[in-house]
C-alpha cells in the first residue's frame, strides 16, 4: 500500500514494468522532488528520475490527499514521461507472474482494434531483459560526496539508492559514491573506513569490473558491507554462485532468520537473482541471515576477512527499519581496524 | 524458545454476557485459543458464563464452567482444577481485570498458576494511565500531554493547564466506558466524577484532546524471545473524534504513507518490546494530518474487537498464534495457516481494502444520544472486502442489515437539511455521518470544507463524491457494458440501480448476466498472490476478471447463510447456531458446507470451519452469485436468525433449493394472518390481534379490545419498532415507524395481556416426528420483551395439565407448517389460558441455552431434520427429567448509552445474556446475576420507588422479606406513604427533582449509601400512565452511572431479594457443564 514513491525511484527497478499487488494506489500523492535534505541527497526519492518503464495499477487515486505532497503520482509519472495503465485486474497479473516467472511485457494504448499478435512479436524481438547492461543507466558517471567528516565510506554505485547514502550519513560519516566500475586502487585512493556495495538491477554476472575490486577489498581486508545486488556480487567474488530466482523477492513483508542468535527481523526485499545456498559451503562464506519462508540465502559474512552482505534491504525505503542494524555492523567492522 | 513442556492443563478466562465494548469477538478469540490448547495436547478448563457460545460447547474445551469471571469463582475453580497456566487475554477486559485482581491478591501465586503470555506488569505497564507514559518515554514512543488524576480539583487544574477542550479515559475499562469530551468545567465535573466510579483504581486521566488528528491502529505479534511483527494496520475514517469501536475503519491504512507507516510501525516495535507483550496486542495512535507528529494513545495488552477484525481483514488467525505463543513457541517456529507452508512469522500484505462499518441499535432507546465520541455505543460490526473503498464501503452498508442497499439511492432518502444543519451535523457526527457528508457533497459543499468540519480525510471525501457523481449519472445515463462495470466496481447494488432507473432489481441482474457484468471470487492469501496458497477464505468483487478457484462440476455441496452483524435481538446464539449447523451437516455425510457470513467477530468466519468461507453480504444479489458460482444441493437460512431466514422467500423464487423448511410453510407462520387461519383450523387460541395498512381501521380495533396493545410488523426479528401503545396519540407514531421498518408486509396489532405468563419452546422436526428441546418460562410478567426476560427450566409456575397442552400445542403446530429443522414457539399463558403468540421457523436465541443444560444439541438434530433423516429417539419428557435448574439472565449495556432508559419494555433492549446451571432456582439464579454483574449484598441499603397502588400491592410480600434478612428500607414519600403502613420502619427519601429536600436520593447514590434499587416504573400499569416519569427516569440513570442495580419488574425485584436470603444460608454450586450427549 505504502511505498511507490520510493520504489518507483529505486534503480533496482530500472528497466521494468512495476505491477503493484496493492489495488490503490497514489492516495497521498507525490512529495516534492526538489526537496533536499541538508546533505544534498534528495529528501523523499531514492534516485533523481522514476527508473521504472512502466507502471500497472488496479486503481489509480485521481485524487491525493497528504500534507507533504507536491502533485499526484499522474501527474509525477505525466512530467516524466513514463507510461501507466490502470484498471486491470492486477491480482491475476501476478499470479501469471509467480507461475511463469518475471517476463517481457509491453503497455499498448490505442483507439482501435490492439493487434496482439502484432505486438507479441514485436516484445520478441526486442532486447531481453535479461542480457540488458544497467549500470550505463543507473550508476553515476562521477564521484559525488555528501558530508565534509573526515572518515569516509566508498559507496560503490551499482544502481544504489538515496537511502544508503543516508544511513552512512547517520553512522556520521561521509560518503562518496562512485561508479561502478571504479577500480581498487581509486577505491582506496579515498583512504575509505569501509565500503558499500550498493543494491541494483540485473544479473550480478553483468558487473565484472565491480566483481574484480571486490576480489581486491576482501583480499585486503577492507570493511565492506553488500546489499542486494552488492551480496551477490560480493558473493560471486568470494567464490560462491548466483541463479535466477523463479520468481524474485519483493515486497516489505519477508520473513529472516539471524542464524547467530535466531532472531527473525521483517525486511524489505527486491531482488530477482541470489547466491546458491550450496555453493556456500566451499566457499569463502558462512550463511549469516536465511529466509524463514523458502530458506533462501538472505545473509552472508566472510569466514576470516571483515566482509558481510544481505540481499535484503536494511536502508529500508519502502519497508521496514527493522535491519538498520546492519549498518551497525559495518560500523562496528570499521572500527575494530 | 518452543513449547513450555511443564504446561499440562490451562484454565481459561471468557469474557461472560456480551456488552457493549466486549461483544461476540471474544468467543472468537476464547475459541481459537481452546483450540491451539488442544492441538497440543493439554487439557483445558474455561470459564465463561456465556452459554451462547461455541466456546462454551465441550468441543474445544475439557471442561467447561458456566460460573461469573469474578475473583471468588475463578479461585474456587483453580483450587478445584490445579491448573498450572492461566490465559487472560481472551476475555476481554473482563479476565483480564479478574487475573490482574488474582495477581494482586496473591491467589495464582498461592495455587502456583503461571501466567500465560503477557504478564501481569507488562499488563500494568499498559493498563495504568501513569505507567503507560513513563513506559512510552522510555521507549522513544511520543504521548499527549496529559495529566493523571484522582480528585476532581486536579481534574480541573490539569484541563485549565492544557485548555479546553480535554478528553477524560478512564483506567482498565474498554469501550471508552466512563470517558468523554469536557469543553467546559461543568462537562469536566460531570465525566470525571462518573470516570471515577468506572475505574476499578479511581484514576482518570485529563488529556489534550486532538479530535481531528488521525487514528491509526496496529496489531502487533511478540513472541517470548522478543521477535516481533505487525500483521495489520487500520486507519479510523471519522478520525480520533470518534472510538474507534464506534468508528469506520479500513485496512489497511490509506492515507499515510511510506515513512509515516513506518515510524508508527516501528514505535509500535519498540514499544511493545519495553512494556514486555507476549501474544497479541493493539497500539493506538494520533497521527497530526499536517505533519508527522505522533502520540500513542493506548496499548490493549489483549485479544480485542479490533484483533479480530485484524484476523478476519488478513486471515492471520492472532488469537489461535498468539495462544500458541503463550504456550512458548516462538514466530519463526509457528506456521502460516494460509499457505501451510510459509511461517506465521511475516506481515500478511493484502490486495484488497476491508471496510468495517460499526452497527447502532439507537432507535431502540428512548431519549438515547445518538452522537459518537469516545464512549463506544455501537452493539456490532461489519466487515466487507472489496477492491475499490466505494465498493467495500457500499457493501458493508448492506451488510449492516438496517434496510439501506447503500450510501446512495435507498427506499427512505433520508430527512431533508439545510446548509447550517448539515454544518452541525458534520461537526457533531452522528451514526448518519458519512450520509451526512454525502448530503453535503450535493449541498454542494466543498471537499476541503467538510474535511475541516468532519476530520474525514478528503481522501475519503473524494471517494463519497465518486459515489455521489455516479448517482446522477446512474439516473441519466444508458447502462452499457462499460458503464455498468464502473457502477458494479463502486459498490452499487442492482437494487440500488434499480431505483435508479425505475425498474426492478432482476432487470439489472438479467442485463449485467448478458453483458457480462458479474463479479469474481477472489481469495484471502494473506501475500497479494505471491505464492500459490491453498485457502478456502473467499470474497467477490467486481474489481477483476477472473475467479482464483473453480468448483468441481461434481461437488454439489451445501451452503449455510450466516446472521450478519451482531445486533440487540441476534446475537453470538445465532453464530452457535451456525457453526453447529456446519458441524452437524459434516457429521451427516455433507462433505462440502459453504458458509456465507460477514460478521468478524463470529466462530462461523474462521475459516478452518468449513469448506469454503464466503466473507460476503447476506443479500439475495450477492446470495444469488455465490450460488450461481457454487451450483449447491441447496441453502440453509434457519440458522442465522431473521436475516438469513428473510432470504427465503427470494431465493426460492430464483430456483435456490432451501434445505430445511419450505419457503412457502415459512411464509405460512411469518404472514400472520395465514398463521392465525392456520391456527383456527387446529383450534389454537391467539391474543385478538388484527393486520391492518391504515391508522384509522388500527384506531378502531385498538378501541374495541382496549388499550393496551401491541403494534409489530410482521418479519421482524427482536421487535424492531414494536411497541406497547397506550393510547390513541402514540398509535399514530408507532404506526409510522413500523411501516418504515417492514414497508413491503402488512403491519398488526394485537391486544396486550397484562399479568400472564410467558412461555418459549424450542424444538426441531422433520416433518414427520417433533423433538421438544425443552419448555422455558420467562420469570417476568409477559410484556418484557423475551430477549429481555429471565428465563428458567424447568418451569416452576406452569401446572401440569399447561405444560401437556404447549407440548401438545407444539407438536401439532410444527407438523402443520411441516416444520423440517428448528422451531421456535412462543406462548402466552393467562388464567390458565394457552395462547399462540408467534411461531419461529428457525434457531431461537434460547437454543444453546436449552441444548447446554437439557445435554440435546438442538442444532446438531436439526441438521439430519434439514436433510431430511429420521430424528432419534429421544425420550419425550428429557427435558423434564434434567435434574439441574437452568436460568439465562439478560446482560444490559445502558451504561455505554448515554441517556438511555433501562426500564424494560416489548423492544428488546438487552445486548447479552448469561446463564448458569444449578441443584436449585436460587442457587442458578445467584451465579446467573452475579455474572451479568450484580452484586448480591449480605446486608445493606435499598431505595424502593413503586408506580402504581397495584404494584405496590404485589410487592407488599418481597419489602417485607427484605426487611427480615436485615436490609435497610429508603423510599419515597408515597411508596414509603404505603410500606410505612403495613411493614413499617421505612425511611423517607427525596426526589432527585427536589435537590434541596434532604436526605436527597442523589446525595445517597453519590456517596453510595444505597446498595441496590427497586424502581417499578408506573408505566408499566394501566392506571397511571402520563409518559416518560422524568424523576424515575433520572434515578435510573444516576444509579447506572454509579454501577449501582436497579430491579425495574416485580418479578426481578422478588428473585432478587429471594436470592439474597437463600444466600445466607447457602453456597452456590460450582460444577462443570456435561458434554451433549451422543445422537445416533
Amino acid at each position: 500500500m505504502v511505498g511507490y514513491t520510493e520504489a518507483l525511484t529505486d534503480p533496482s527497478y530500472n528497466g521494468q514494468i512495476l505491477t503493484l499487488t496493492y489495488p490503490l494506489v497514489g492516495n497521498y500523492g507525490v512529495p516534492d522532488p526538489s526537496e533536499l535534505d541538508s546533505d544534498g541527497i534528495s529528501k523523499f526519492f531514492e534516485s533523481d528520475m522514476i527508473q521504472i518503464r512502466g507502471l500497472v495499477v488496479h486503481e489509480l487515486s485521481q485524487t491525493a490527499s497528504h500534507w507533504n505532497l507536491k502533485m499526484t503520482l499522474d501527474e509525477w509519472m505525466f512530467n516524466e514521461k513514463v507510461p501507466g495503465i490502470s484498471g486491470v485486474d492486477t491480482r491475476e497479473i501476478t499470479k501469471k507472474l509467480r507461475s511463469g516467472g518475471v517476463m517481457m511485457a509491453a503497455l499498448v494504448v490505442s483507439d482501435s482494434e490492439i493487434d496482439v499478435d502484432k505486438v507479441k512479436k514485436e516484445l520478441e524481438s526486442a532486447t531481453h531483459y535479461d542480457s540488458e547492461q544497467f549500470m550505463d543507466t543507473v550508476s553515476t558517471k562521477e564521484e559525488k560526496v555528501y558530508g565534509n567528516e573526515n572518515n569516509s565510506v566508498v559507496v560503490i554505485d551499482t544502481g544504489a539508492k538515496n537511502a544508503i547514502l543516508r544511513n552512512i550519513r547517520e553512522l556520521g560519516y561521509k560518503a562518496i559514491l562512485v561508479p561502478w566500475n571504479t577500480s581498487y586502487e581509486k577505491v582506496m585512493s579515498y583512504n575509505p573506513k569501509g565500503v558499500v556495495l550498493s543494491s541494483g538491477p540485473g544479473d550480478p554476472q553483468k558487473c565484472p569490473d565491480t566483481i574484480d575490486t571486490v576480489k581486491k577489498l576482501i583480499e585486503n581486508n577492507i570493511p565492506t558491507l553488500g546489499i542486494c545486488l552488492g551480496a551477490q556480487i560480493i558473493g560471486i567474488a568470494g567464490n560462491t554462485e548466483t541463479y535466477k530466482l523463479k520468481y524474485g523477492h519483493r515486497g516489505q513483508n519477508k520473513p529472516c532468520v539471524n542464524l547467530e542468535n535466531n532472531q527473525v527481523y521483517v525486511t524489505s526485499q527486491n531482488h530477482g537473482y541470489g547466491i546458491k545456498p550450496e555453493s556456500l559451503e566451499k566457499s569463502d562464506f558462512k550463511l549469516w541471515f536465511t529466509n524463514a519462508d523458502d530458506k533462501t540465502v538472505e545473509g552472508i559474512k566472510h569466514k576470516k576477512q571483515n566482509c558481510v552482505a544481505v540481499q535484503f534491504h536494511p536502508e529500508a525505503a519502502p519497508g521496514p527499519f527493522d535491519c538498520k542494524f546492519i549498518f551497525e555492523e559495518l560500523k562496528q567492522l570499521m572500527e575494530k581496524n | 524458545m518452543p513449547k513450555n513442556e511443564s504446561l499440562k492443563k490451562i484454565l481459561v478466562l471468557g469474557s461472560g454476557a456480551i456488552k457493549i465494548g466486549e461483544a461476540g469477538e471474544f468467543d472468537y478469540s476464547g475459541s481459537q485459543c481452546l483450540k491451539a490448547i488442544h492441538e497440543d495436547g493439554l487439557k483445558s478448563v474455561l470459564i465463561n458464563p456465556n452459554v451462547a457460545t461455541i466456546q462454551t460447547d465441550t468441543r474445544f474445551a475439557d471442561q467447561v464452567y458456566l460460573l461469573p469471571v469474578t475473583p471468588e469463582y475463578v479461585e474456587s475453580i483453580i483450587e478445584k482444577e490445579s491448573p498450572d497456566g492461566i490465559m487472560l487475554a481472551y476475555g476481554g477486559q473482563t479476565a483480564l481485570n479478574c487475573g490482574v485482581n488474582l495477581d494482586d491478591s496473591g491467589i495464582l501465586q498461592k495455587y502456583g498458576v503461571k501466567v500465560l503470555g503477557t504478564q501481569i506488569p507488562g499488563i500494568k505497564n499498559t493498563e495504568d494511565r501513569q505507567l503507560f507514559k513513563d513506559s512510552m518515554k522510555e521507549a522513544g514512543v511520543p504521548v499527549l500531554k496529559s495529566k493523571t488524576v484522582t480528585n476532581f480539583d486536579d481534574a480541573k487544574k490539569a484541563a485549565e493547564e492544557l485548555t479546553y477542550p480535554v478528553i477524560i479515559r478512564v483506567a482498565y475499562t474498554l469501550g471508552g466506558r466512563g470517558g468523554g469530551v469536557a469543553h467546559n468545567e461543568i462537562e469536566l465535573h460531570e465525566i470525571v466524577e462518573r470516570g471515577f466510579k468506572a475505574s476499578i483504581v479511581g484514576q482518570v486521566l485529563i488529556e489534550e484532546y486532538i479530535g481531528h488528528w488521525k487514528q491509526i491502529e496496529y496489531e502487533i505479534m511478540q513472541d517470548y524471545d522478543g521477535n516481533n511483527i505487525v500483521v495489520c494496520n487500520m486507519e479510523n475514517v471519522l478520525a480520533m473524534k470518534v472510538h474507534t469501536g464506534d468508528n469506520i475503519v479500513v485496512a489497511p491504512s490509506q492515507t499515510i504513507d511510506n515513512h509515516e507507516y513506518h515510524m508508527l510501525r516501528s514505535a509500535g516495535l519498540r514499544a511493545t518490546k519495553h512494556v514486555g507483550i507476549v501474544g497479541e496486542c493493539n497500539i493506538q495512535y494520533a497521527l497530526a494530518p499536517d505533519s508527522d507528529r505522533f502520540a500513542a494513545i493506548e496499548i490493549n495488552p489483549r485479544l480485542s474487537r479490533s484483533s479480530a477484525l485484524a484476523s478476519k481483514a488478513t486471515g492471520y488467525p492472532l488469537a489461535y498464534m498468539s495462544a500458541k505463543i503463550g504456550l512458548g513457541y516462538n514466530l519463526s517456529e509457528l506456521e502460516n495457516r494460509i499457505t501451510k507452508n510459509t511461517t506465521a512469522c511475516f506481515e500478511p500484505s493484502l490486495d484488497y481494502i476491508v471496510c468495517k462499518h460499526p452497527r447502532w441499535d439507537f432507535p431502540k432507546f428512548e431519549l438515547v444520544n445518538r452522537k459518537l465520541g469516545p464512549t463506544m455505543k455501537s452493539v456490532g460490526e461489519v466487515m466487507a472486502i472489496g477492491r475499490t473503498f466505494e465498493e467495500s464501503f457500499q457493501k458493508a452498508i448492506r451488510m449492516l442489515d438496517i434496510g439501506n442497499d447503500g450510501l446512495v439511492l435507498n427506499r427512505n432518502s433520508g430527512k431533508t437539511y439545510n446548509e447550517e444543519q448539515i454544518e452541525e451535523k458534520l461537526s457533531h457526527p452522528d451514526d448518519r455521518i458519512l450520509y451526512d457528508v454525502a448530503v453535503a457533497l450535493k449541498l454542494g459543499f466543498s471537499v476541503e470544507k467538510i474535511y475541516k468540519l468532519s476530520s474525514v480525510d478528503p481522501w475519503f471525501i473524494e471517494k463519497i463524491k465518486n459515489i455521489v457523481n455516479l448517482e446522477s449519472k446512474i439516473k441519466s445515463s444508458e447502462l452499457d457494458e462499460s458503464f455498468l462495470w464502473d457502477v458494479k466496481k463502486s459498490g452499487f447494488s442492482d437494487k440500488q440501480i434499480a431505483r435508479a432507473k425505475d425498474t426492478n432489481s432482476d432487470e439489472i441482474r438479467d442485463l449485467r448476466k448478458k453483458l457480462g457484468v458479474t463479479p469474481s471470487v477472489k481469495q484471502i492469501d494473506t501475500l497479494a498472490a505471491e505464492w500459490p496458497a491453498v485457502t478456502n477464505y473467499l470474497y467477490l468483487t467486481y474489481g477483476g476478471h477472473s475467479n482464483d478457484i473453480s468448483v468441481p462440476s461434481d461437488e454439489k455441496g451445501v451452503i449455510v447463510v450466516g446472521a450478519g452483524p451482531y445486533r440487540i435481538g441476534s446475537s453470538v446464539e445465532f453464530d452457535w447456531g451456525t457453526v453447529n449447523m456446519v458441524w452437524g451437516l459434516q457429521e451427516n455425510g455433507e462433505k462440502n458446507v459453504s458458509v456465507v457470513n460477514c460478521n468478524p467477530e463470529t466462530v462461523s468466519t474462521d475459516y478452518d470451519i468449513c469448506t469454503r468461507l464466503y466473507f460476503e453480504e447476506l443479500t439475495q444479489e450477492r446470495i444469488l452469485d455465490i450460488t450461481e458460482f457454487e451450483n449447491p444441493k441447496g441453502i440453509v437460512t434457519c440458522v442465522g436468525g431473521q436475516t438469513a431466514n428473510n432470504l427465503t422467500p427470494g431465493l426460492a423464487e430464483h430456483g435456490i433449493n432451501i434445505i430445511g423448511t419450505s419457503a412457502h410453510d415459512v411464509d405460512r407462520a411469518e404472514d400472520r394472518s395465514k398463521f392465525s387461519a392456520e391456527l383456527d383450523k387446529l383450534h389454537i387460541q391467539q391474543p385478538k390481534w388484527q393486520a391492518f395498512s391504515n391508522l384509522n381501521e388500527a384506531r378502531t380495533f385498538a378501541q374495541e379490545v382496549g388499550f393496551p396493545v401491541i403494534v409489530r410488523p410482521s418479519y421482524v426479528l427482536s421487535g424492531a419498532a414494536m411497541k406497547v401503545v397506550w393510547s390513541q396519540e402514540e398509535l399514530k407514531t408507532y404506526v409510522k415507524e413500523a411501516t418504515d421498518v417492514s414497508p413491503d408486509h402488512p403491519v398488526v396489532i394485537s391486544k396486550f395481556m397484562l399479568n400472564s405468563l410467558e412461555v418459549d419452546v424450542d424444538g426441531v422436526s422433520n416433518g414427520k416426528q417433533v423433538v421438544i428441546g425443552a419448555i422455558v418460562e420467562h420469570i417476568d410478567s409477559a410484556g418484557v420483551h423475551s430477549g429481555d426476560a429471565m428465563m428458567c427450566i424447568p418451569p416452576w409456575r406452569l401446572s401440569n395439565k399447561t405444560i401437556e397442552t404447549i407440548n401438545e400445542y407444539s407438536k401439532k403446530i410444527a407438523l402443520t407448517f411441516n416444520v423440517k429443522g428448528p422451531f421456535n414457539l412462543q406462548f402466552l399463558v393467562h388464567d390458565d389460558h394457552v395462547y399462540v403468540i408467534e411461531l419461529n421457523i428457525r434457531a431461537s436465541r434460547s437454543m444453546p441455552f436449552v441444548s447446554k443444560l437439557v445435554k440435546t444439541n438442538l442444532i446438531s438434530l436439526a441438521s439430519k431434520a434439514v436433510l431430511g433423516k429420521t430424528l432419534p429417539d429421544i425420550p419425550e419428557n428429557k427435558w423434564k427429567k434434567i435434574h439441574n435448574y437452568g436460568i439465562k439472565v439478560p446482560q444490559f449495556s445502558f451504561m455505554a448509552l448515554d441517556g438511555a432508559d433501562i426500564a424494560l419494555g416489548v423492544e428488546m433492549q438487552s445486548t447479552g445474556e448469561a446463564a448458569c446451571f444449578g441443584d436449585s432456582f436460587y442457587d442458578a439464579l445467584s451465579k446467573g446475576l452475579t455474572s451479568v454483574g450484580y452484586n448480591l449484598p449480605a446486608t445493606g441499603t435499598a431505595l424502593v420507588t413503586v408506580g402504581g397502588a397495584q404494584n405496590k400491592e404485589k410487592l407488599l410480600p418481597t419489602i417485607a422479606k427484605l426487611k427480615q434478612s436485615g436490609f435497610k428500607i429508603l423510599a419515597t414519600e408515597h411508596t414509603a406513604e404505603f410500606f410505612e403502613e403495613k411493614i413499617g420502619d421505612i425511611e423517607i427519601v427525596h426526589k432527585i427533582s427536589e435537590p434541596d429536600r434532604k436526605p436527597n436520593i442523589a446525595d445517597l447514590l453519590y456517596e453510595r449509601k444505597i446498595d441496590f434499587i427497586i424502581n417499578i416504573p408506573s408505566t408499566s400499569t394501566l392506571e397511571k400512565y402520563v409518559g416518560m416519569l422524568d424523576d424515575e427516569y433520572q434515578i435510573r440513570r444516576k444509579s447506572l452511572e454509579l454501577g449501582i442495580p436497579v430491579l425495574t419488574t416485580i418479578e426481578l425485584a422478588d428473585s432478587f431479594v429471594k436470592t439474597l436470603e437463600w444466600l445466607k444460608t447457602n453456597k452456590t454450586t460450582k460444577d462443570p457443564i456435561q458434554p451433549y450427549d451422543e445422537i445416533n
